[in-house]
């Protein structure tokens, strides 16, 4: 200690301060953080995984301006298959990946969340809607995308405010289903709160059809035969498309189709095939928050890198696409680190608010489970040949229409 | 209709009883043998995380294909629908699991009983009532179809929610949960091909196997002399699905969750025979050979195109189905046979 | 128990929804029964007609019912090569090999399909698309009786084609007898060739006929290939009229289950009939054939 001096001892300390954060931030921002993002992109769910991919595609330069983060994607595509699925999770993780987003499907994305939860890979699952995923006790393992009982139920909840709103009720409804995962829970979901929520029609019938049927004549023919006012359908877009012709071709009118959960009726592929016949359609669905800056921004980029798509029709699947690598980069920038725990704690703490995310819901802090809580709804109605929010009114784009009027 | 479902190349009869140092053949096949074990065994120190994966899903098709080959090569019916077995074994084991708790090791025996029960039924169909050929094969289509939506209407097995296991922490290893890192799988999965490669090969040797290719080179001839040819294509059929039945068990406690639309796909059943008809219908090591293949094959296309910088789905599928096609006209009777010879083994066959 | 007019308005559609099953079986069925070839590749080859429709729609703006003759020439043509310059080698191949190599057209087709046309889905939209007849309390789908009018012509067109045309009762002979066939002369491999083409042709025919009910997308073959399986097997291999009665049968099985049972389980109820029928006649119903 002899020769220096307390001032010699401050500047040096000073110096070694400087040194030592200076090229620790410089570090962290020049760093990229490597996003190994799996999604259906060939394969049955094929169309899904592409409007998916455009949504993290748009976020490596929406993040650079936004957050002063670099983010490299590193694109894997499961084939729709699970085994390629958990082995392409393996092999980007190999390659260098920092963090896993994906995999849209609930089987792909439980067999990529348990690699990611053995490798200790923070895996932040973009679209998955089966509850089961978030309640294997993974410490890895995060979701902002609410679990199919959650979207049901927001779904039936807004049913009461679309009653409200248009100041008329249906007295009498009929419920149609395909027989997949979003079908079985929302069928449980309306035998279970009906009764509670108070909705004012009484339900006639429950119509289960398999997702593989390509012939729906019959099932759209005991639906007519109900007589009901409205009809609830859960459905995938390929069955929603044959339905809504059938309903034209066997002249059923009902007062509203509505989807109180499901893909489908907002489509892209529903508006252009149907034309006039879509509109008025509604949705109760997850979907972008139309009054924030960051989905303005969000909108604008995607316009400038997919001219040709409508951004409303990728909804969805670009929004919360995004919305997972963005919870990736808000932690890094956090944690000011690319390892694999730092991360995984540093997304564990994420706090972003309602306003800062593209996403509709509440902020994004994950419960102890990995799970965000709190993620709504919005009433969407097909208005101009666009899915358009209708509700809540906060949000609204445009004005709910509701008894459908007969389309000659 | 005829029975068309061995390939034109036969063996050369029964293998002489020459001890293994005279016989120059037989020695290389057993150093050959041996390294090959040696290196499976050592592979997960050898080898990375993705490389155990690929290699357990290898062995996995390996197992799966020789299951599937025992039907097609002992008894001469051609299976689409084997993912029946599959769905069936992963829905027993898991089911059972998931409401008592009860582990593999005990359940895996009721999904080999249930298997086995319907592969006798569908056998019965082959053999006593002459549903055979071409309808055999497309009416395993539609069994496999059947379980497919009869599972999606099973609400306690989760229907087309899917059936979730419960995973606990991976990090330890429970045997008698079947529980642990990726490694256990691999050597499970390694066990289960090993043994299936040497089952057939005992069986061949055995009994079962001279009155097996006395029924294939004729069997009125066999009938004549005494052979119960309707039991032992039973036997055949059954011991098949049985084996498929332990595949599924595995495929449960390694995925963790299982959809009927996933496990008891067309796709599937494809998958399964893809291995052996590629490696060598009808052979001992065709399934295994066909197994690495296509998964080395899948992966490495999928890894050239990566560098290439192409990055356009439906690519690496397609470059499959062409080389799948190249296989079918240049390769009649898989890649083993030849391979084989080229080595200085005899492809034996079942 | 639902009102006699919904039983009536199923029944109905459940019938021509049969025909039109039958019209996509029919090409399955008719190069089983002559070339022994059972084809993989057939839900892919429909889809690539159901392509062909709705891209003569967008650039000739060709009603599918009118653009059909076309695309039938067309896929004959190319059946008839595919046959006679590839899939011949195969005919003496085992039954694996053969089904092995259409497998892999099949994977090969679909994929160059999702490249080529990407994975949304296309559809065609002609005015009367969503029309339906009208019969007192009867609503019937005009683009179904269309496309029934097209299966029963067709079905008419190969019946008379067999059973009049001197090429035809070649490939019969071809079919009932084909060493028989080789020694009088018969020019097998062209013959092949010919109903390979015939086969495709009638595929491309029921895709033009039900591009105006599905929307097609790349992955639409597999469903197809095991739906007309499961109708040729009930109707039996190698009968026309067969396939047409397959048909039928599901349909209208499918329909009634659907009414009187439950929907999502209808398709079991096909493939349990499928299983009964073959239980009592194991060549299904009309597979008079070896």
């Amino acid at each position: 200690m002899g020769s220096l001096t307390r001032r010699a001892f401050g500047f040096a300390a000073a110096g070694a301060l400087a040194t030592s954060a200076l090229p620790r931030r410089l570090r962290a921002e020049t760093a990229k953080l490597k996003v190994g993002v799996l999604l259906p992109r060939s394969g049955l769910q094929a169309f899904i995984g592409q409007s998916c991919q455009r949504g993290a595609d748009v976020a490596p330069e929406l993040l650079r301006q936004r957050l002063g983060v670099e983010v490299e994607l590193m694109n894997a595509d499961t084939e729709s298959n699970v085994d390629t699925a958990r082995s392409r999770a393996e092999r980007l993780i190999e390659q260098g990946a920092h963090v896993l987003v994906g995999a849209f499907d609930s089987g792909h994305t439980a067999a990529v969340a348990q690699v990611a939860e053995q490798r200790g890979v923070p895996h932040i699952i973009n679209i998955a809607a089966a509850p089961q995923i978030t309640e294997q006790g993974y410490k890895f393992v995060f979701r902002n995308f609410p679990p199919a009982p959650e979207i049901g139920r927001n779904g039936l909840v807004l049913l009461g405010d679309i009653f409200r709103e248009a100041k008329t009720q249906p007295s009498t409804a009929v419920f149609m289903h395909v027989n997949d995962t979003f079908g079985q829970s929302m069928a449980k979901g309306v035998a279970a709160l009906l009764p509670t929520l108070k909705l004012p029609f009484k339900l006639l019938d429950t119509i289960p059809y398999d997702p593989a049927a390509k012939d729906l004549t019959v099932e759209v023919s005991k639906a007519k035969a109900t007589k009901a006012e409205l009809l609830l359908l859960v459905c995938r877009l390929n069955d929603a498309v044959v339905l809504r012709r059938e309903m034209v071709k066997q002249r059923w009118s009902p007062m509203g189709i509505v989807s109180p959960g499901s893909p489908g009726l907002y489509e892209e592929q529903f508006s252009k095939g149907l034309g006039k016949y879509a509109e008025n359609c509604i949705t109760n669905t997850v979907w972008f928050n139309p009054k924030n800056g960051i989905t303005h921004d969000f909108s604008a980029a995607f316009k400038k890198k997919f001219p040709k798509d409508e951004f409303a029709f990728h909804g969805i699947n670009a929004s919360y696409t995004f919305d997972a690598i963005l919870i990736a980069a808000d932690a890094f920038k956090r944690a000011h680190s690319t390892d694999h725990k730092a991360l995984a704690e540093a997304i564990r703490h994420t706090d972003i608010p309602a306003t800062d995310r593209v996403s509709f819901g509440g902020p994004i802090r994950f419960n102890a489970k990995g799970q965000v809580e709190g993620n709504r709804s919005v009433v969407l109605q097909n208005l101009g040949g666009k899915p358009t929010v209708v509700l809540p009114k906060d949000y609204a784009e445009g004005k709910l229409v509701f008894p459908m009027p007969k389309v000659g | 209709m005829s029975e068309s479902g061995t390939a034109p190349e036969v063996s050369t009869g029964v293998a002489a009883a020459k001890p293994a140092h005279a016989d120059p053949a037989r020695r290389r096949r057993l150093v050959a043998m041996g390294l090959l074990g040696l290196a499976s065994l050592a592979m997960p120190l050898l080898g990375t995380s993705y490389l155990l994966s690929a290699a357990t899903l290898a062995l996995y098709l390996a197992y799966v294909g020789q299951a599937w080959n025992v039907m097609m090569g002992f008894a001469g019916q051609l299976s689409l629908g084997h993912s029946l077995y599959v769905g069936l074994g992963a829905y027993v084991a898991a089911g059972i699991f998931v409401h008592t708790g009860v582990g593999p090791w005990a359940s895996v025996w009721l999904a080999v009983g249930a298997c086995a029960a319907v592969g006798a039924f569908i056998g019965l169909l082959a053999f006593r009532l002459r549903i055979a050929g071409v309808q055999l094969s497309l009416l395993t289509i539609a069994f496999a179809e059947l379980a497919r939506i009869g599972f999606d209407h099973i609400d306690a097995l989760g229907g087309p929610g899917g059936l979730f296991l419960p995973v606990v922490n991976r990090g330890h290893v429970d045997l008698l949960g079947f529980r642990g890192p990726p490694t256990l799988y691999y050597y499970a999965m390694l066990l289960l091909a090993a043994g299936a490669l040497a089952l057939c090969a005992l069986l061949l040797r055995s009994r079962a196997g001279y009155y097996w290719r006395a029924i294939r080179e004729d069997e009125a001839a066999a009938e004549a002399v005494g052979i119960n040819t309707f039991r032992w294509k039973m036997f055949a059929v059954v011991l098949s699905s049985a084996m498929t039945a332990v595949a599924g068990t595995f495929f449960a406690f390694y995925n963790n969750s299982l959809f009927p639309e996933q496990i008891f796909g067309f796709e599937r059943s494809v998958e399964i025979l893809v291995g052996p008809v590629v490696g060598g219908l009808g052979t001992l090591f065709g399934p295994i050979v066909g197994a690495v293949t296509l998964v080395v094959l899948g992966d490495g296309t999928t890894e050239l195109l990566n560098r290439a910088g192409v990055d356009l789905p439906g690519v690496r599928q397609g470059i499959h189905g062409l080389l799948l096609l190249l296989v079918t006209i240049y390769m009649p009777n898989g890649i083993w046979p030849p391979l084989a010879r080229a080595l200085g083994f005899e492809a034996k066959r079942l | 128990m639902p009102a006699a007019s919904t039983i009536v308005n199923v029944v109905v559609s459940g019938v021509l929804t049969g025909i039109v099953y039958g019209l996509m079986a029919l090409g399955l069925s008719a190069i089983f029964g002559v070339v022994r070839l059972v084809n993989f590749a057939h839900g892919e080859l429909m889809t690539l007609a159901m392509y062909g429709a709705v891209v003569a729609f967008q650039r000739l703006g060709l009603d599918p019912f009118l653009s059909m003759a076309g695309v039938a020439v067309v896929f004959g043509a190319l059946g008839y090569a595919l046959q006679r310059g590839f899939i011949n080698r195969f005919v003496s191949r085992p039954e694996h090999a053969q089904m092995l190599l259409m497998l892999a057209l099949a994977i090969i087709i679909g994929n160059v399909l999702l490249l080529a046309f990407g994975p949304d889905a296309r559809n065609v939209q002609t005015s009367y698309q969503l029309d339906s007849f009208e019969l007192g309390p009867l609503l019937v789908d005009k683009v179904r009786v269309y496309a029934a009018i097209a299966a029963l012509v067709t079905t008419a067109l190969l019946g008379a084609f067999f059973r009049l045309t001197l090429t035809g009762k070649a490939i019969r002979a071809c079919a009932d007898n084909p060493l028989g066939a080789r020694v009088a002369g018969l020019p097998v491999a062209h013959l092949y060739a010919v109903t390979f083409g015939i086969g495709a042709a009638t595929v491309a025919v029921a895709g033009c006929a039900t591009v105006q009910l599905i929307d097609v997308t790349p992955g639409l073959g597999p469903a197809y290939t095991l739906l007309a399986f499961v109708i040729v097997i009930v109707g039996g291999l190698g009968s026309m009229v067969g396939a047409l009665l397959g048909g039928l049968i599901i349909g209208l099985s499918e329909a009634l289950a659907g009414l009187l049972v439950s929907p999502s389980a209808k398709s079991m109820v096909s493939f349990g009939l499928l299983a009964v029928i073959l239980l009592v006649w194991p060549r299904g119903l009309l597979g008079g054939r070896r």
